[in-house]
Parts: C-alpha cells; structure tokens; sequence
C-alpha cells in the first residue's frame, strides 16, 4: 500500500516539474517577453575575427573555402555576375536569413510585441521578425527573411530553486531557438555561394558574459539546403553588446561591398 | 541492504522538484565542422594575414618575425599548440568525465589529446590554480563551473603558443576562458583569450561541433623528433621590416596592407569605411579556393 502511495505522489509531481519554469497560478499563462530567461534586447556590434575575408570585403570569384558545396552550387556560383545582379536589382541576395548575421553589422533587437521579437541590421538595412507561440505564416510569396518562428530553451532547474542571483552570468540560463523557412533564394557569402528558396534554417541564440564584463551574443546558425548543400553549413557568429546605439548606420545592400 | 522506500521517494522527488545544477552531459565523439575559418584550421593560414587579431605592437612584431620553419628544428619539432588549438585547429574532440570512485561525483571534464593538442582536463572539485610563479606547461591547467548548462572553463599557466598558426602568438600569462553550450547534437564552443604582454583586448573565436557516433580517438600518436635540416643553433626568423611575406593578403586577395596587420579596429564593422577606397576584388581566386570534391 505504501508504494502506491507514494507511487501516487510522484505521479502528481511529475506534471509540476515538466512544466514551464516561471507559470502563473490560475492567471494567463505568462507571455514570451515574460518567459525570457535572457534579455537580447539593446545593441549588438559584430565582432569580426573569424572568416574576416568572407565577410569584411568582397571575396574573388571561385572562393569557395569552407562551405560544402554540391556541384550544382558550384555551377551557379562560377556565374555569379555582379553586374547582372545590380542590372536585375538583386541587390540583397548576401543579406537573406542565412547570411544576413555574417555581415559586419550592428544588430538592433526590440520586441514589437510580447510575443514578436524583432531584430534589425544597420548593414543591408534589414529587418527579421521571431514569432513566439502559435504564429501562422500568411500564405504569400518567399521574402528575403523567410518566416521565423522562435521558442525559448529554459535550462531546468528554475522551478522551485532558490531566487535567481540578479548579478549571475546570463550563460546557461537558457537560449533562443529560431526557426526560419520560407524564404527567397540568395548568397551564403557574398562571391554568389547560393542558398537556394528549399533551404531552411535553425538558429541559436545564447549569451556570454566574459570575465571582463563584456556581454556576448553567439548565434549558432545551420543552413541546411537539399539543393545546394552535401551537408548542413554551420557557422557561429559573435557579437558584442553595446550600451546604446554608437555606430548604428543604416546602409542598403550593395553586391560590390 | 534494505531499502525504504518512503525514503527513496522522497529523495526522488526533491530531485524532481528542486534540482541545485543543470548540468549535462558533454560526453561523447565531437566532430569538428571547419565551415568558418576552413583555410586557418585546415592547411594553415596565410602568412601575414593577421586580420581581427587585437594585437598591440609587440604582438604584432614578434608575428612578423616568425618563421614556420621554427618548428622543423629539433628543440620545437615536437613542441605542441596550446590549449587554443581547440578553436583554430582542424580536429575534432573526444570528451569524457571522469569520477570520483566513492562519491560518483564528476572530478574532472576532459578533452583528449589529438596529435598536436595536450589533453585539457577540466578540475572540477574547486582545487585553486596554482600560483603565478608555478611551472607552466602544454597543457596548462584548467578549472570549471557550470552556469546552468553551459561549462566554463578558464585555463592559465599554458606555455606561449599559437594564436593563429603563422605566428601570432600568446605570452605564457594568457588566460583562456571557453564556454561549452550544448544545444542536442551540437555543441558551441566560445571561448576568449586574454594576454596582457600581446593583446590590446580579448580575442573572441566560437566553433560548432557535431556529435557523431563515430568514436574518436583520446589521445594522439607520440611526436619522434627529427632532422628537417635547420642547422643547430639555428632559429628561422625575420628580422625586422625583413619579412618577404607581408603583402601576401593584398597580392591574393586585395586586402590594403592595414587592414591585413591587424588590430582591434579590424575586427569593427566600422573598419570597412578606413579600406573601402582602398579595396579591389580580385577577379579570380588564385588558391585554396575549395569547392565541392570531385563527383560532389
């Protein structure tokens, strides 16, 4: 009888410690911007130490080092034109959802509401939405950055756990998953590597604080592509916090810079 | 033994409902994806090209006088990368726990060696790093905590080694601080180095790697030293304003020389305005332009 008991008990418990870390009792379920286990809002500034060739300037033509590119890529990407983009007015196709956060940029991120987050480049003068919650994209055309839809991963263990330190490290609090589909075909790099409108993507948003106070973003980004790519392309990107909006200048894409 | 079972419930139920940790398990064969960076972590970067690096002037100067030849002499042939060469070289790793025997606790998180890497073991138990005038080694010594689910390591009294491998080094007073976040089948790795003799700031690098079921090996073949023909006494340098490959980015890819040397600001976006005038594509890839494999 005893273990039945107590078999009883642990049943009912196990509801409670599945469920979401921070619910109300009896009021509406919290919303997406009150669920946030970390704060992505502000200014972000690229820190660009890694692939610097790719993404500072143009690279040459052919300059294929590093993406796992099929074939079929390979053609498309030995005629890339720039000119005949321009003549097109295809300007932005290096700053679509999967390669818009490898530009040098600053990042802008507000919500919109308290279940949209929204991010905004300088760079390209791009704007990305993430939807929360049981968001339906509208029927319509492909567009530049796709239809994102965002969960938040909260790292167990908030439940029922002493209060949180206010001054503890935003790391492993827990991240921002982002899916992205849905969108136009355009450049993994700006020398015309395509992506092609079949490719989807996954992100992952996590934040740092290092030893010097410095409050980091790393973004995670999978591109998978059944057109263009053997396996998926992942790339992690890294930004750096800043207290407001120093150096935030809003330029259109170009395919010559 | 007799086990209570009331008392086995309770204990399982607080661990239910008040975990103290989030920790995770790291364990397993971790596939490296060169993706980003593939030139610097597979053949090697190009001399001279030191773009994003924060170095000051001396950092910068003790760059340009490296030879890669320094490491066919005898006394570096089997002199090993640092710690940092989990960010910039090309392999994978294997990572596994170690236990305590009594407790079961985790004593320590490691990294296995690979041919050119020493092991990075992870204390776990809140030893202290030893003292600043302690010996230092390949290997270095390391220290974590878990924030949530995500590791932090700090690794000090690394001996002086590579920042990128054609010769911007680290002074052995760097510390390295790497984060492991695990998102299912990958794990981000973020790490900075900070170098108060090289680095104007921390230099910041993040990878992905993939778990794979292939198993990797823990350790590396042993380094035989040999003779590749640098004299005894010898050490192959430059001599300042000397080195003959300091315009190797402007010939291959049109990066003005400032930009190719390195420093902070060249790692800020607004970098791109002091070089635009300067800048030219060049028309073709000359090479180590990748591309998919044959019949790809």
């Amino acid at each position: 009888m005893r273990y039945q008991i107590w078999g009883m008990i642990l049943a009912a418990a196990l509801p409670l410690v599945a469920q979401p870390p921070r619910g109300g009792r009896g009021g509406p379920p919290p919303t997406p911007q009150a669920m946030a286990p970390i704060d992505l809002t502000g200014y972000w500034v690229s820190v660009v130490d890694e692939d610097w060739r790719y993404r500072m300037v143009v690279p040459p033509a052919g300059d294929y080092m590093g993406v796992p590119m099929n074939a079929a890529s390979k053609k498309v990407a030995d005629a890339w034109d720039p000119a005949k983009d321009e003549a097109s007015g295809d300007l932005c196709k290096a700053f679509g959802a999967p390669s818009i956060l490898r530009q040098p940029e600053h990042l802008h991120m507000t919500w919109q509401d308290d279940r949209t987050l929204k991010l905004e480049t300088d760079t390209g003068t791009q704007t990305r939405l993430f939807h929360f919650g049981d968001w339906k994209a509208s029927a319509g055309p492909a567009t530049l950055q796709g239809d994102s839809t965002a969960e938040w991963e909260i790292t167990r263990g908030g439940r029922g756990g002493p209060a949180p330190d206010p001054n503890a490290p935003p790391q492993g609090k827990g991240s921002l998953k982002v899916t992205t589909t849905h969108f136009k075909a355009g450049y993994l790099r700006k020398n015309g590597v395509p992506y092609s409108d079949k490719a989807q993507l996954t992100e992952y948003y996590d934040m740092i604080r290092e030893h010097n106070g410095d409050l980091m973003l790393v973004v995670t980004i999978v591109t998978t592509d059944p057109e263009y790519l053997r396996e998926p392309f992942i790339i992690t990107s890294h930004f750096k916090k800043q207290a407001a909006g120093d150096g935030w200048k809003p330029t259109p894409c170009s395919v010559r810079w | 033994m007799t086990r209570n079972p009331i008392i086995l419930s309770v204990a399982l139920l607080a661990s239910l409902s008040f975990p103290a940790l989030a920790e995770i398990d790291l364990s397993g064969s971790w596939q490296s994806k060169n993706h980003e960076d593939a030139l610097e972590r597979g053949a090697g970067p190009n001399p001279g090209d030191f773009t994003g690096i924060p170095f000051n002037d001396s950092g910068r100067a003790f760059a340009l006088m490296n030879s890669q030849s320094q490491l066919s002499m005898p006394e570096r042939i089997c002199a090993f990368y640092s710690q940092w060469h989990l960010m910039v070289g090309t392999f994978g790793m294997k990572m596994w726990n170690e236990s305590d025997p009594i407790t079961g606790k985790t004593v320590a998180w490691v990294i296995g060696a690979w041919e050119d890497r020493a092991v990075m073991r992870i204390w776990m138990d809140g030893r202290p790093h030893p003292g600043k005038n302690a010996p230092h080694s390949q290997e270095g010594f390391t220290t974590g905590v878990w924030d949530g689910d995500v590791l932090t390591a700090t690794t000090t009294h690394m001996l002086t080694g590579y920042l990128r491998r054609n010769g911007v080094m680290t002074s052995d007073q760097a510390t390295m601080i790497t984060h492991f976040i695990r998102h299912g089948d990958l794990l981000t790795v973020a790490s900075e180095t900070v170098d108060p003799v090289y680095l104007t700031e921390p230099y910041y690098i993040t990878r992905t790697f993939v778990n794979t079921t292939n198993l990797m090996a823990s350790g590396g073949p042993p380094c035989i030293p040999g003779d590749e023909g640098v004299p005894v006494g010898s050490v192959p340098h430059y001599l300042p304003g000397k080195n003959p490959l300091v315009d190797e980015m402007t010939q291959l890819y049109g990066i003005p020389r400032e930009a190719a040397m390195g420093g902070a600001e060249t790692a800020d976006p607004a970098f791109r305005d002091k070089i635009k005038d300067k800048f030219k594509t060049p028309p073709k890839c000359q090479k180590n332009c990748g591309g998919p494999p044959a019949g790809n």
